[in-house]
């Protein structure tokens, strides 16, 4: 199978939006799930990249990713016609949808690409759907058109007020929670913001999900390396994830597993990538 | 043991093949048995401890013909009974003793597909050469002949030589089977279905082919050459081969059958999933899986800094939890990726570990130490949640229990620390999930292993399963052996 890309599209300064063959992949796949990805057969790594559209005519789907390291620097490289040497799924379980009633969605920064299709799903399953995404800039909100083609209600916030609301997402959450209670929530970013909104949540009693993005080297189930503690049990985010209950994640220990690597990363070439991008956005 | 260089061990084979090659036909039983055993020559131990090269380098032509001039050929043959796929032993060592390597290879591969493979990583010391005659009569199983390193030898020579030919296949059936998984049980499915004409798709989840033998068994034991040749084999006999498919996810068995067409489906998706021991600190920074580090290890290769985007966790004083082959391959895995000190912490002792001897022998060799009558109790974590030390409790060795082993107990108040930064667990692996989850129909058993009738039947008709994932882990021979047997169960369901 070769994975062509067929579009290709930046979206922010460091995100971009790529259309990949993958017709099993687009026919199966549901809100929720994700693809692990690789540049190289021989030496590349497997990352998870949630599979934010897909278009079961065209045989496609849709992937939006950050430059954070080495295979997606390389990965931004890549022209429409060049190919992905791996696209495996549609792994982990997907969303659980159904008319809960009134929903909020969360999104922040590059989680908004994931949020997209779960936000269009209980949309379509008549939900009165909430949304709220921030960034830290303007620069840095995606899918701004399609969110708000699909949300009831709109909201976006920037820290700096250059866009939207200035202030953190979990502000108009809180209001939201205090006003009009929500039957459910779920947030997808960067794992403080997500642990933030579980907070800010739990006093009202609201259910929220959460994305979460550990570290993967097979995503089937396999090695085990995705594990997170939810409530008083180890869960594989891989398999019985990625979405799980906010109020029963173990934050501080998953933030800390994200960071397992960085230490011996620091010698090898990913971290040395990521390291120059982070130093050219200074 | 002394380390012996392989030079000096070929020189003394040369010297009693010069003595012994004239007078082979008319040697007795008894002068058999006097003919010095053959070590295998391997790597020095402190060289090979930071490479990944395979380790074991196999006999000379001299060794190999002295060492089958130990087999007696004695009448019961009770080493084919030790063998679970009936391996014709006596008559391809009988060949090897006579300098006719090609008939030896000839006899080994009507029985067995991966000898290569086999000949490297089958625990012969508890199948064929735990019944050897030449090792009871000198009272000591390790003077056995050794079986494994002849059927070594004789695949490495096959393979060297290129004298192997691709098997006929019969006529095309146009009947679909489709083989899930491409460990040992999977490669053999496809082996033997495709050579009875029919057509054979292999589905593989991974990016690389061959399951425990490609990311698990490290290439110092079993070079990825090796695996790689023996699928190549698969490709010229017209397998049809895809990888990155994840059945239960990409498809359903139901819709291999539905959609698809497969005729007959043979699941071979092994024992992973990672058992873990469920004591406080095992989700700290520097605790894994084996199967995670030996994944990142092998698979990804991340011991090729230099190349490889996949990182590997650097560790100054490791513990290795258990006392299989997962944990002899981890723990010298972790001293080759530049561990300064590495522990496998076992509840009993060596005698009972079920790991194969020879590997406990390299892994001490290579300066791994073995913590025995020990087992963790907690693990213990800094602020920043990294490992920083383990709480150790001791035993003793109790009555034998079920399996024969004498059952370790907990010595009261005995608890000590011990500092270490990584914790790699290796206590064992589960059947994975993602197939027997998607097929509600498929009848398992309590810990998750598929159910099979005798001859390799599931609960569902048309599909079969065989290899760890019935079995629970177990070995590269016994998949094959189920394999062989539920190839056979296929061909012969498809005739009907
Ligand atoms: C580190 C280690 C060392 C070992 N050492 C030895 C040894 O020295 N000697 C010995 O005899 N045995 C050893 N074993 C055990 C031996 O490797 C296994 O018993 C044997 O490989 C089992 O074969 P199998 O074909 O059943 O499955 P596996 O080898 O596990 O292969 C299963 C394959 O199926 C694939 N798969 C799984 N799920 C799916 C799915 N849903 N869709 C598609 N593909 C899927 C997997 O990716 C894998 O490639 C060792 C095991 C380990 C982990
Ligand atoms: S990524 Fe390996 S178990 Fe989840």
């Amino acid at each position: 199978m070769k994975h062509s890309i067929t579009f290709k599209k930046q979206l922010s300064e460091a995100v971009y939006m790529i259309k990949v063959r993958a017709p099993l992949i687009a026919e199966g796949r549901k809100a929720g799930q994700f693809v692990m990805v690789m540049i190289d057969e021989d030496f590349g790594e497997r990352i998870p990249l949630t599979i934010a559209d897909a278009d079961v005519a065209e045989g496609t789907i849709t992937l939006i990713f950050q430059i954070v390291g080495q295979t997606t620097q390389e990965m931004s490289k890549l022209n429409v016609g060049d190919a992905l040497a791996v696209v495996v799924g549609p792994l982990g379980t997907p969303t659980h949808i159904k008319k809960f009633g009134k929903v909020v969605c969360v999104g922040g920064g590059i989680g908004i690409a994931p949020l997209h299709p779960i936000a269009q799903a209980l949309a379509k399953a008549g939900n009165e759907v909430t949304t709220i995404i921030g960034a830290r800039d303007k620069s840095l909100i995606i899918l701004e058109e399609e969110m708000q083609s699909i949300a009831n209600n709109f909201i976006v916030c920037t820290d700096d007020g250059s866009a939207g609301r200035k202030g953190l997402v979990t502000e108009p959450l809180e209001e939201i929670c205090k006003q009009d209670k929500p039957d459910m929530v779920i947030a997808i970013g960067p794992p403080i913001m997500m642990k933030f909104c579980a907070l800010t949540t739990k006093p009202y009693n609201v259910k929220t999900l959460v994305s979460l993005n550990s570290i993967m080297v097979d995503g089937t189930g396999m090695c085990g390396g995705c594990r997170v503690d939810i409530g008083d049990q180890v869960k594989f985010v891989c398999v019985d994830g990625p979405e799980f209950d906010g109020h029963l994640v173990n934050w501080d220990n998953m933030i800390a597993r994200l960071n397992a690597f960085k230490p011996c990363e620091s010698n090898c070439r990913m971290h040395k990538a990521a390291d120059k991008k982070a130093e050219e956005y200074k | 043991m002394s380390y012996i260089c392989p030079q000096d061990l070929n020189v003394k084979a040369k010297e009693v093949f010069a003595d012994l090659n004239n007078k082979q036909d008319s040697l007795k039983a008894k002068e058999r048995m006097q003919i010095p055993l053959q070590e295998m020559p391997v790597l020095e131990p402190k060289q090979r401890g930071t490479n990944q090269e395979e380790v074991a380098i196999g006999f000379t032509k001299e060794q190999a013909m002295v060492e089958a001039m130990r087999c007696i050929q004695c009448k019961n043959k009770p080493c084919i009974k030790g063998c679970p796929v009936g391996l014709k032993i006596p008559d391809f060592i009988c060949k090897i003793a006579e300098g006719d390597f090609q008939a030896a290879a000839d006899i080994i591969q009507q029985d067995s597909l991966l000898p290569a493979i086999c000949g490297r990583v089958c625990p012969q010391e508890n199948q064929c050469q735990l019944y050897c005659t030449v090792g009871k009569s000198l009272k000591d199983i390790d003077k056995a002949v050794g079986i494994g390193r002849l059927e070594r030898f004789v695949a490495d020579w096959q393979r060297k030589n290129k004298t192997a030919v691709i098997p006929t296949i019969a006529k095309e059936t146009g009947k679909k089977i489709a083989v899930i998984g491409s460990g040992p049980a999977g490669l053999v499915v496809s082996a033997d279905c495709r050579r009875a004409g029919h057509d054979v798709t292999l589905f593989e989840a991974f990016h690389k082919l061959g399951g425990v033998m490609r990311y698990g068994i490290p290439e110092f034991r079993l070079p990825n050459d090796i695996v790689d040749y023996e699928i190549a084999n698969l490709d010229k006999m017209g397998v049809k081969i895809v990888k990155n498919f994840v059945v239960g996810k990409t498809r359903t068995i139901e819709q291999l059958k539905s959609i698809d067409g497969f005729d007959a489906i043979f699941i071979g998706t092994g024992a992973g999933l990672p058992i873990f021991m469920g004591i406080e600190g095992e989700n700290l920074i520097g605790v894994f899986a084996a199967n995670e580090y030996l994944t990142r290890a092998n698979l990804m290769r991340a011991y090729d800094t230099e190349h490889a985007d996949t990182p590997m966790f650097k560790s100054k004083k490791v513990a290795v939890l258990g006392g299989g082959n997962v944990a002899m391959d981890a723990s010298r895995m972790a001293l080759r990726l530049g561990a300064e000190e590495v522990n496998v912490i076992y509840r009993r002792t060596i005698a009972e570990m079920p790991a194969r001897k020879e590997e406990v022998a390299h892994a001490q060799e290579e300066g791994v130490n073995f913590l025995e009558l020990q087992n963790v109790k907690r693990i213990l974590g800094d602020k920043d949640s990294k490992v920083r030390a383990l709480e150790i409790v001791c035993y003793e060795l109790g009555e034998p229990d079920n399996s024969g082993r004498r059952r370790p107990v907990e010595i009261k108040n005995s608890e000590f620390e011990i500092e270490m930064d990584t914790v790699i667990v290796a206590i064992g692996n589960g059947s994975n999930p993602l197939v027997t989850q998607t097929t509600p129909k498929l009848k398992t058993d309590k810990r998750g292993n598929v159910i099979v009738d005798e001859a390799g039947a599931t609960s569902i008709e048309g599909v079969f399963a065989g290899g760890d994932i019935v079995l629970g882990a177990a070995t590269v021979i016994l998949a094959m052996g189920e394999g062989r047997k539920a190839a056979k169960a296929i061909n012969k369901y498809l005739k009907n």
